[in-house]
């Protein structure tokens, strides 16, 4: 029966890697902050004091999940697309932790809850896995793609239940044709804070921009599943990362003393996602941004922040990185998780304050690796095959020299390496179209540092 | 005529810094080591006015005196002083002779020399109300709560090297410390101001001891974020009863990880092996001989914990800590000096007639190079790498080589035992004595004080320790002001 003494929400670190040491005259701040959180109830950890609401037997924290299967008339081109898509949400349906709260989207021009259909969620049983395997077959392809509309009604299921942890699972094959963008980015803004999605993208006629922005909006990943077979590992894994979660909502907050001015965040690992824009004033000193829900995992986020100048021998605060989960009431004050120090020490020990932190190094380059394979493979579609050599060179060359093999391997589909650690690549005349858009997916995917 | 003069002198009744009363002629006040010599000057775009405060108003509406601040930073009740309550007393807390204080007034304003000197945790300084009955002067800054001006003298002016200091006068901050830098933020649990985020000064900024016939100041200059050196000065009695006295100054190797850590264990180490073997009769030269080992055992130690959980800072890593040593001991007629790396002793004759001396010899690239015949000491000391140490206590020593001497004194004089953040403004023995204060041998926290002052004087690159013990050659004669603890 239920475990009550156990806490089932995970416990964060906190530690930052910089160097703290300016020259005179310095004022930029760069620093590498490792959030780590450690499976709730394993650590012997300290309870979350109401944070977590009593879990019902067994279930972990309350969860709620909805499927959003395209079910757009381009589905049936090659056939075995719609039927790759109803094996995958199936075996994501057995997946389910019994207890989770669930339902199944099947989405077109309009959104219709195919399962249990009554604008509710089911709670996950042997039966009601059952049903909505049923309710899948019943699935056919017909009618547009409006992924807004999906996204919506996602929204208006998952906020039904009482739960701490609310994700969504869309799959598209195709363009956003039926909606315009402003549709699609309204919806995003209305859902974003509200529910966390993952978004795939199946075969090559998908728009890699839309399936990556939903993802990046709600918080979740994004991915190329180029070969529809390989629909139902996807969704099996994904729906096991979504099981994982245990706690919804941390966001990442920010204290800045007076005058500090804030350069950039973002999320540099798994993935590079600025969230320099997606900041909520907290207080006058402090801004959080959002990290949605937490497992058990390790993520890394560049913090880099101008201070203002002062005198060899000062020390300041730069900056205090928390992590926060807001109070579920929404009056309380929210509870501080874990927090680390960014400070900044001006010296005139040239040594000192030239050298740069090894990770803050390396996740410059990872960024910097993300940016510049989207503006060769834009400078590529645009027709500009001199600035895309130059710049997937580069590419080459950083992830060479960061360790990064997924992405040197994507890069040597698209562009010949002629030498590696110089960048001198040449393109190639011919490449498949899910090469490019696999690469094009997986360009934020970083490495983290060899240790 | 006294009157006059404490107008023209800040005749301080608290320190501005922390509230501790200071003693009369301290350069920096005892507590947090807050440049009591420096003139407090006023922002100079915020208008002055000069008001006058009839002796009967004082406490009634026209000035609302808010209530002074119960305790200090260290939590003790803050006493309440009029000025004529405080004697002048020398560091010995014994009546000032009145030319002393003459001439200290005389000194003060050339020791001033507007330098960023640091600066004491705490509230703002709290004076009484008393003092009102002559004219005052105010800045119209807002007050902070619980705090209050002294009547006589101006208020500090906020650290220049603080970068906003526009929201000074928002916040209130009665209760919690103030930080220092803002004077408006209170400060974190992290030490950091909660407004400005500057760093607040440390237990290890300013240090001062004395302790019978020894003093001893050390401090983190004005270009080092911390302090790494350290010191520890002990007294102790010899099998014949005779009284020896200990001092030991440690200066933290930057390069290295947990500088601080090391000097902090060297002194603590020295210091007690000392204190150990001496009244077993050991030798004194033996027994600084194996203080040495056990100090660099003391650091070894240190390379074995790891850094702090939060401390990740690659380059300096690899480095095992580091630091570097040197005592004296005075024990009976004779006087024992040891060391390893470049920190001195100086012996200053108490006749500055005779000649003057520097008892140690540097583990250092430029003493080498002097040695060798390669350099002649100007040149070698001109070197950038003059002052790359050969010699230091720590995991990563090539080779422990500790020096010693013994030296028996037939005459008084001062022992300076210091690191190099105070040589490097007093190189040579003549130098050195002539920064010396000619009371030293009477006062040796103030001579300690006024050379540590000397050293900010000239730029205070690095950080500065000094302990001076002054040698009797008679017994009774060392001053008696030293007696009395």
């Amino acid at each position: 029966m239920a475990n009550f003494s156990k806490s089932q929400v995970p416990q964060f670190s906190v530690e930052v890697y910089q160097n703290e040491f300016l020259p005179e005259g310095g004022r930029e701040v760069n620093a590498i902050v490792t959030v780590t959180s450690t499976g709730g109830g394993t650590t012997g950890g300290i309870p979350l004091a109401d944070a977590a609401p009593a879990y019902g037997a067994g279930q972990g924290p309350g969860a709620a999940v909805v499927l959003m299967v395209d079910c757009s008339g381009s589905m049936d081109y090659p056939p075995t697309k719609m039927r790759n898509a109803r094996d995958a949400t199936a075996a994501a349906i057995d997946t389910l932790r019994e207890g989770t709260q669930f339902a199944v989207v099947a989405g077109t021009h309009v959104a219709k809850d195919v399962y249990p259909g009554n604008g509710r969620l089911a709670v996950a049983d042997a039966r009601t896995k059952a049903q909505a395997k049923e309710a899948l077959r019943k699935l056919s392809a017909g009618g547009g793609t409006a992924i807004g509309t999906w996204l919506r009604l996602a929204d208006r299921l998952l906020n039904s239940a009482d739960v701490s942890i609310r994700h969504g699972i869309l799959l598209t094959d195709g363009r956003n044709e039926h909606e315009s963008p402003e549709d699609l980015r309204a919806a995003l803004d209305s859902c974003a804070g509200r529910f966390t999605c993952d978004a795939r993208g199946v075969g090559t006629d998908w728009e890699v921009k839309e399936v990556t922005g939903i993802a990046a909006a709600l918080l979740g990943t994004a991915d190329i599943v180029a070969d529809p077979a390989g629909l139902a590992a996807d969704f099996t894994h994904m729906m096991e990362n979504a099981m994982g979660k245990e706690v919804a909502d941390v966001a990442l907050r920010l204290w800045t003393p007076v005058g500090v001015e804030i350069r950039f965040v973002k999320q540099v690992a798994p993935t590079v996602a600025d969230l320099t824009a997606r900041r909520t004033e907290a207080n006058a000193r402090a801004g959080d941004y959002p990290t949605g829900s937490w497992g058990d995992e390790s993520r890394d986020y560049h913090v880099c922040v101008l201070v203002p100048e002062a005198g060899i021998g000062q020390e300041m605060l730069a900056a205090r990185v928390s992590l926060i989960l807001p109070d579920p009431s929404g009056a309380g004050t929210p509870q501080t998780l874990s927090q680390g120090l960014v400070r900044a020490v001006w010296t005139d020990d040239m040594v000192a304050s030239t050298s740069i932190n090894p990770q803050v190094a390396h996740y410059t380059g990872q960024a910097e690796l993300a940016q510049v394979i989207q503006q060769g493979l834009d400078a590529r579609k645009s027709g500009d095959f001199d600035g895309a050599t130059a710049k997937l060179g580069r590419a080459v060359q950083l992830a060479s020299a960061s360790g990064n093999q997924d992405t040197a391997k994507l890069l040597s589909k698209v562009v010949d390496v002629v030498d590696a650690a110089t960048g001198t690549v040449r393109l190639k005349a011919k490449v498949a179209e899910a090469d490019e858009m696999t690469l094009e997916t997986r360009s934020t995917k970083t490495v983290r540092v060899k240790k | 005529m006294k009157m006059s003069q404490s107008h023209q002198q800040p005749a301080l009744s608290k320190c501005p810094g922390c509230a501790e009363p200071p003693a009369a002629g301290d350069l920096f006040c005892g507590a947090c080591g807050y440049d009591l010599s420096a003139v407090p000057g006023r922002p100079g775009d915020r208008p002055t006015m000069a008001i006058t405060v009839p002796p009967a108003a004082s406490g009634s509406e026209a000035v609302r005196w808010p209530a002074a601040a119960e305790t200090d930073s260290s939590d003790v009740p803050a006493p309440v002083h009029r000025p004529s309550d405080l004697p002048g007393t020398d560091s010995g807390g014994r009546p000032l002779a009145e030319q002393v204080q003459q001439r200290e007034q005389a000194q003060e304003p050339s020791a001033a020399a507007g330098q960023g000197a640091p600066v004491g945790p705490g509230p703002e300084p709290v004076g009484g109300p008393e003092s009102s009955a002559v004219p005052v002067r105010h800045d119209d800054r807002a007050v902070p709560g619980g705090a209050e001006h002294s009547g006589d003298f101006a208020l500090a002016a906020p650290d220049p090297r603080t970068a906003e200091h526009a929201a000074a006068a928002a916040a209130p901050a009665a209760g919690g410390k103030v930080c220092v830098a803002c004077r408006s933020g209170r400060v974190d649990p992290d030490g950091y101001c909660e407004n400005c985020g500057h760093a607040q000064p440390r237990e290890r900024d300013h240090m001062e001891q004395e302790l019978g016939s020894v003093a001893a100041v050390s401090d983190r200059g004005l270009r080092h974020h911390r302090n790494e050196d350290s010191f520890a000065v002990s007294s102790t009695a010899l099998p014949d009863g005779s009284p020896a006295v200990v001092a030991i100054v440690c200066d933290g190797v930057s390069s290295a990880s947990r500088p601080d850590e090391a000097s902090a264990a060297a002194a603590s180490a020295a210091n007690e092996s000392l204190l150990e073997s001496l009244p077993r009769g050991t030798h004194p030269q033996q027994a600084m001989h194996e203080a040495i080992v056990a100090a660099s055992e003391a650091v070894n130690a240190l390379a074995q914990e790891p850094a702090g959980a939060m401390e990740h800072d690659a380059h300096r890593h690899q480095n095992a800590p580091a630091c570097t040593l040197v005592g004296a001991v005075m024990a009976g007629e004779l006087l024992i000096v040891g060391w390893v790396g470049d920190s001195r002793v100086y012996w200053v004759p108490e006749d500055r007639s005779r000649p003057t001396a520097r008892l140690t010899e540097d583990d250092s690239w430029a003493a080498q190079m002097v040695a060798a015949g390669l350099m002649n000491e100007a040149e070698a000391y001109a070197d950038e790498r003059a002052h790359a140490i050969t010699g230091w206590l720590g995991a990563d020593a090539y080779e422990l080589e500790p020096h010693t001497a013994a030296f028996k004194p037939d005459r008084p004089g001062l022992v300076v035992v210091c690191t190099d953040g105070l040589w490097n403004y007093a190189e040579s023995a003549e130098e050195m004595a002539a920064a010396v204060p000619a009371d030293a041998q009477e006062h040796p926290l103030r001579g300690a004080q006024v050379l540590v002052g000397h050293a900010l004087d000239g730029g205070g690159h690095d950080n500065v320790t000094v302990a001076l013990l002054p040698f009797a050659v008679r017994p009774q004669g060392a001053g008696s002001a030293c007696e009395t603890v």
